[in-house]
């Protein structure tokens, strides 16, 4: 067998935007083949006020990549005087991501927070950087159980609707979380890697960030 | 590539109070390309029994018509039909025999006994049960099905909500799966009715 | 045996049949791969005590990373005083541990004895060593015969073992290492099965394959006492269910009601909607 610099340590992150919160939400089980190596681990990064970064795949890439968002983030506050916007993190990231094309990060970030209109913004990414501006998205070993039902769910506008629109779904944020938590109860039912517990960020203008924990199946 | 989605499926069966929902979607494919968009996954083997086979669209066809052709020869000798966990049972058997060459196939039954109890079980192409007391999915993409069920199963629904249960399960699952969809079609069978719906989806 | 097109050929003589192994073979030579049979990446285990045996599995069945069965039963009778425990894949266990225990209930008929654990294993052994560890069982056996209680292990290849406690499975590390600390010679009922118990959980938390709840089995020369589910240890956390979905939510083509399911027991042989001619039409 050939030795990798890769791993894939699993778990699960959702984020979603709503009219003036916005949550971002992970599971806390780091494991790698059938073992689990520990079962508190965040995937979350609050990068700073305003903006949340998920990142599900590789936890050794996930710490770096954190330390270099972080670090960057924070040079951008002593220039500038201000917290960088969520929006201006989304490209930062993708560019982070892109640069490393032909050794990449193998993470698959979410990036979340509230925009200009205090409007929650999320972004979802491929390995290398490919991002868009959605209402809702997930990553992770999960995803393919959650997605279907935040489509469901959300009852955000469909994506083939012309004009586009900025598709943030009509749920109050406590219908929001109450969706988390049935979606990643079921995640947690079926796949292997997602467990333990889920971390719940949520945004809001008024509280700022909040964090909730979830209890989750530990086997 | 793997055979399994070589023509695309999704299958889900749920049970409630007194009965039993069986759903699939309607596209035949090969690989991307559709075919048809009225091709049935579910066969129904009595009133109250559906078997609906996930997999290799040909191994499905050439299957339905083995079982057809064994539940008949079963009524003529025993003049009654096969009771559901029987029938899964004679399924189970058939796939094992092929146990180094096998159908590729995944089939749920759906059924309720005599009495309306309902029975619901799966099986991997080996013919491995799994028999559940709330649901059970395959096809092409098990977990988009899956976290459905999950999400939305709630026990002894009655019939029609059974219905819109299953429904939205299945419309929602096969949204996110390239190999299936183009419309479902959903069989509910209870002790005192029976009906089956066609299901507006998304053509894409 | 190959089957031909004529129907009366459909009672074929028993064991597998390899009719589809050609077609198979040449599709995975196209570079089309074959279905993932649901594995049992399991936890089993067993251990003697002073008047018979326990073994004990978890309960989760699993296709790749995802979990196909919440609940299924490994322990698989045999014999009524011999039971026995399967991991590897799910039709294996089921079929293997199925087959022997018929050919073991002739036996008893013949024979007008009870069975003895001895011939259970060599019966599974010699099975597992025909197909050359092809049929991927991963046995637990256990039982109380008139030479007193035995614990084997089984191996797909068909070599065993004859120990005082053992494990099996992806999680049989786990269990294993309670076993080894746990371990003492003439146990007590009540001891065997707290440390089996406490050895399912260490692989249902630590191994990401095994999962759910435990079930036991004890033998004793009285009878067996199957008990499934003693323990419970992963009940969901969050049990809200999203509100209902109202009648009508869903977009109808078409409905058609059905006969309503007759409780009659007459049967009439029907032919059947979308039959082999409709079905052959869509060239």
């Amino acid at each position: 067998m050939s030795w990798s610099p890769y791993d894939l340590n699993g778990g699960t992150c959702i984020a979603i935007g709503g009219e003036g919160y916005c949550i971002v939400a992970a599971s806390t089980r780091l494991s790698t083949g059938f073992s689990i190596l520990t079962a508190d681990k965040s995937m979350i990064l609050p990068v700073n006020s305003k903006c949340l970064i998920a990142s599900a795949g590789f936890d050794g890439d996930r710490s770096q990549l954190h330390k270099v968002l972080t670090f960057r983030s924070e040079n951008y506050e002593h220039f500038h005087k201000k917290p960088m916007s969520c929006p201006a993190m989304a490209q930062m990231l993708g560019n982070t991501l892109y640069y490393k094309r032909f050794f990449p990060y193998y993470t698959f970030n979410l990036c979340a927070g509230l925009d200009d209109q205090g409007l929650g913004c999320v972004y979802t990414y491929d390995a290398i950087g490919s991002h868009e501006r959605v209402g809702y998205s997930c990553q992770g070993s999960g995803k393919d159980l959650v997605q279907p039902v935040l489509d469901n769910q959300l009852k955000a506008p469909s994506i083939l609707e012309l004009p586009p629109k900025v598709a943030v779904t009509s749920l109050s944020k406590d219908e929001a979380i109450e969706t988390v938590k049935i979606a990643f109860s079921a995640a947690s039912e079926r796949d292997i890697y997602t467990g333990d517990a889920v971390e719940i960020f949520v945004m809001t203008p008024e509280h700022g960030v909040q964090k909730e924990i979830l209890p989750l199946r530990r086997d | 590539m793997s055979i399994s989605t070589y023509n695309g499926a999704a299958i889900i069966a749920m049970s409630g109070k007194d009965c039993v929902a069986i759903g699939c979607d309607l596209r035949l494919g090969i690989q991307n390309q559709t075919l048809a968009t009225d091709f049935k996954k579910v066969y129904k083997i009595h009133d109250r029994l559906y078997l609906g086979l996930a997999g290799l669209a040909t191994d499905a066809l050439t299957l339905n018509q083995r079982f057809q052709f064994k539940h008949n020869m079963y009524k003529l000798r025993e003049e009654r039909n096969m009771k559901p966990a029987t029938f899964a049972h004679m399924v189970s058997k058939t796939l094992y025999e092929k146990r180094f060459g096998p159908y590729f196939v995944e089939p749920v039954i759906a059924g309720i006994d005599d009495d309306g109890t309902p029975y619901i079980t799966g099986m991997d192409s080996l013919g491995a049960m799994e028999t559940s007391k709330d649901f059970m999915v395959a096809g092409t993409a098990p977990n988009s099905l899956w976290g459905v069920c999950e999400s939305f199963y709630r026990p002894n629904l009655g019939a029609d909500d059974l219905f819109e249960t299953i429904s939205q399960c299945l419309l929602s699952g096969v949204d996110r799966d390239a190999l299936s969809g183009w419309g479902a079609v959903v069989y509910v069978i209870a002790k005192d009715k029976s009906f089956v719906r066609t299901l507006k989806g998304r053509m894409d | 045996m190959a089957s031909s097109g004529c129907l009366v050929s459909e009672q074929k003589p028993n064991g597998f049949d390899f009719d589809l192994c050609k077609r198979n073979a040449w599709l995975e030579k196209q570079g089309l791969q074959t279905l993932k049979p649901w594995s049992t990446g399991t936890t089993i285990c067993g251990v003697v005590y002073k008047d018979g045996v326990v073994l004990g599995a978890d309960t989760r069945s699993t296709a790749g990373e995802t979990v196909a069965d919440k609940n299924c039963e490994k322990i698989h009778y045999m014999a009524p005083n011999i039971y026995c425990c399967g991991a590897g894949t799910a039709a294996d266990t089921e079929n293997v541990t199925g087959m022997i225990s018929s050919q073991l209930e002739l036996h008893r008929f013949r024979t007008n004895r009870e069975s003895r654990v001895v011939t259970s294993l060599t019966l599974l052994k010699s099975h597992l060593f025909r197909y050359q560890g092809y049929i991927s069982a991963a046995l637990v056996l256990g039982g109380v015969d008139c030479k007193g209680p035995h614990l084997f292990t089984v191996f797909p290849h068909g070599s065993t073992d004859a120990l005082p406690f053992c494990t099996m499975g992806s999680g049989s590390l786990n269990a294993m290492a309670v076993y080894e600390s746990g371990y003492k010679e003439d146990m007590s009922k009540a001891e065997a099965m707290e440390l089996t118990k406490r050895a399912i959980r260490a692989g249902i938390f630590n191994d990401l394959g095994s999962g759910s709840n435990v079930d036991l089995c004890v033998i004793t020369s009285e009878g067996a006492e199957y008990l499934r589910n003693v323990d419970m240890p992963n009940p969901r956390t969050f049990t809200a269910v999203p509100k209902p979905f109202a009648r009508g939510t869903t977009p109808v083509l078409k409905s058609k009601e059905l006969r309503v399911p007759s409780l009659e027991s007459r049967v009439t042989i029907e032919s059947q909607e979308g039959d082999v001619a409709t079905a052959m039409d869509t060239t």
